[in-house]
């Protein structure tokens, strides 16, 4: 079943043109990688699917992007829609609060207050980030305190604490090590049950070991998508292959 | 080991500097002995238990006395109806110019803002006479409007710039990544300010607050204009005050140079320079924990 879809979605900052003619589908409980340079759109293609590109006011958009089958700009509340697309930034940014309530902080927004089933929330969503077993002793330290990795994974578990349906990973692991790498990874297979997840990434081996199907951008535009193991073995355009083997970017 | 100089330009540059930089340290101690020199003087005649806590401020009857408690009550009556008044309306303030306000009334506002800073306080006490104290005389029915409250009112809008610019910067350094992430959590804005941002910046929201306190306590002309200038302990906001200030800038003409009385408005100096010291450390702290 086809989540997200988008058509000729062009994406535009002031008179820069950061997204061209984009058309994609992105399917149910599927890992979508997408890779390719810096500058090629892939942030600004993630920013827009949760209409968080509208913090910047030079920003505008062109064509269609829908959530199960509904336009997201004009048939989904902006609020549901941030709740429903959740989003794990390239830097680990918790808020200044403890573990517990960086992780509470969204369902309690959207009404839950009793706190044992805060409590449930918590333990569950950072037992879905691969977290809990490091943290269940120290739930009320300052999120602060945890290291990168485990920042990033808080992050993440922030996000799954609103349940939401697709959840966006914008460079998850540009700034973390190998094994915290690996640990978000893992992670996100384990998720793959639950959740259509999009993957943005500028390490070309990350996106062969964890997506389903992979996208290649450049310049702001959709050059191919298919199957992973496709992309990496024979890739039908010239500027994919050379991407993928290095030969530029 | 002896730090060389490349030439004589230079050493004599860092020494001038130097000597600038240590000036106004120098100045702040010479300020504070010449007070103590003088105010000091005082208390061989009174004892300082009376001077603090005793409730009369008669200096010129025979025997003078000299208990300035009605004062420090008027002090903290007028800057505490002026916090009251003015952090509301400056964190309101500061909010909506930084998150808020597109980004033409934003200019137009901060400029405004920094206008209000530059009018002298004397100004403000003329309009707290003519129109003010009239009006709070007529809303609470008073035989005379110059009280506590008035000053309060023309107080909280001397502090507000300070209030309002401090906090405003506070806001501005909270991290977009702050925002951003709240947001994206399907946070609405205004529950990502009052949850995240605000927090955020309490450090800078306290240091404003000490910094308008200053302001406030310091605060001399306007105060002596339409505060009333009874020394009699305050019970009530809408009673006559006289503050510390007011005091010293209304008896120091009239004080005999080396009376007691003359030494007397030297030691309320000697308590004002600590309260202004003490509540510009706690600015301190709290910008300087904010910054860590």
């Amino acid at each position: 079943m086809v989540k997200i879809k988008t058509s000729n979605l062009n994406v535009w900052f002031d008179w820069e043109i950061a997204l061209k003619n984009i058309t994609l589908d992105v399917s149910e409980n599927e890992i979508l990688g997408i890779i390719g340079p810096s500058n090629s759109g892939k942030t600004t293609l993630l920013r827009t699917l949760n209409r968080l590109n509208e913090l910047y006011p030079g920003s505008r958009v062109e064509g269609k992007a829908e959530l199960d089958g509904k336009d997201i700009f004009t048939e989904v509340d902006i609020l549901s829609l941030r709740k429903r697309v959740g989003i794990v930034f390239a830097l680990p940014l918790p808020l200044p609060l403890s573990i517990f309530d960086n992780i509470a902080y969204g369902p309690r927004l959207h009404g839950i207050k009793k706190n044992n089933s805060l409590s449930e929330i918590v333990e569950k969503s950072l037992k879905d980030a691969a977290l809990w077993d490091e943290v269940k002793d120290r739930l009320q330290e300052s999120a602060f305190k945890l290291s990168g990795g485990q920042q990033q994974r808080l992050c993440i578990a922030r996000t799954l604490a609103v349940e939401p349906e697709v959840v966006l990973y914008d460079e998850p692991c540009s700034g973390l090590d190998p094994i915290s790498t690996l640990k978000i990874e893992e992670a996100m297979k384990k998720l793959k049950s639950n959740y259509t997840q999009i993957l943005v990434t500028n390490n070309v081996k990350q996106s062969a070991r964890v997506s389903d199907r992979t996208a290649f951008f450049l310049m702001g535009e959709l050059i191919e998508v298919g199957i992973t193991a496709e992309i990496y073995t024979a890739p039908k355009d010239k500027r994919t292959d050379d991407y993928i083997s290095g030969r530029f970017g | 080991m002896k730090k060389k100089y490349v030439s004589g330009v230079e050493f004599f540059i860092e020494k001038a500097i130097f000597a600038s930089g240590a000036a106004t340290i120098l100045f702040v101690v010479l300020i504070f002995v010449f007070l103590l020199k003088e105010g000091l003087s005082l208390f061989s005649e009174v004892s300082l238990t009376s001077f603090l806590f005793s409730k009369n401020w008669y200096p010129i009857s025979d025997p003078p006395q000299f208990g300035i408690l009605p004062l420090i009550m008027g002090s903290i009556l007028v800057t505490f109806g002026a916090i009251v008044i003015s952090v509301p309306l400056g964190v309101a303030a500061a909010v909506y110019i930084s998150e808020v306000a597109p980004k033409s009334i934003r200019t137009f506002l901060k400029s405004g803002i920094e206008l209000l800073a530059a009018i002298p306080s004397i100004v403000l006490g003329f309009i707290g006479i003519i129109f003010l104290a009239p009006a709070i005389r007529n809303i609470f029915n008073l035989s005379s409007g110059l009280t506590a409250l008035a000053g309060s009112i023309m107080l909280a809008f001397m502090a507000l710039p300070t209030i309002v610019s401090i906090i405003e910067d506070a806001i501005v350094s909270v991290p977009r990544s702050y925002k951003e992430g709240s947001l994206a959590l399907g946070a609405t804005h205004w529950q990502t300010i009052y949850k995240v941002i605000l927090p955020a910046a309490s450090s800078g929201i306290l240091a404003a607050i000490m910094l308008g306190i200053g302001r406030v306590i310091g605060e001399t002309m306007a105060v002596l204009m339409i505060t009333g200038n009874a020394a009699i302990m305050p019970t009530s906001i809408l009673q006559p005050v006289r503050t510390l200030t007011a005091t010293i800038a209304a008896e120091m003409g009239e004080a005999v140079a080396g009376s007691s009385h003359y030494y007397a408005l030297f030691a309320i100096g000697i308590i004002l320079f600590i309260i202004s010291f003490v509540i510009n450390l706690l600015a301190d702290m709290f910008l300087h924990r904010g910054k860590k």
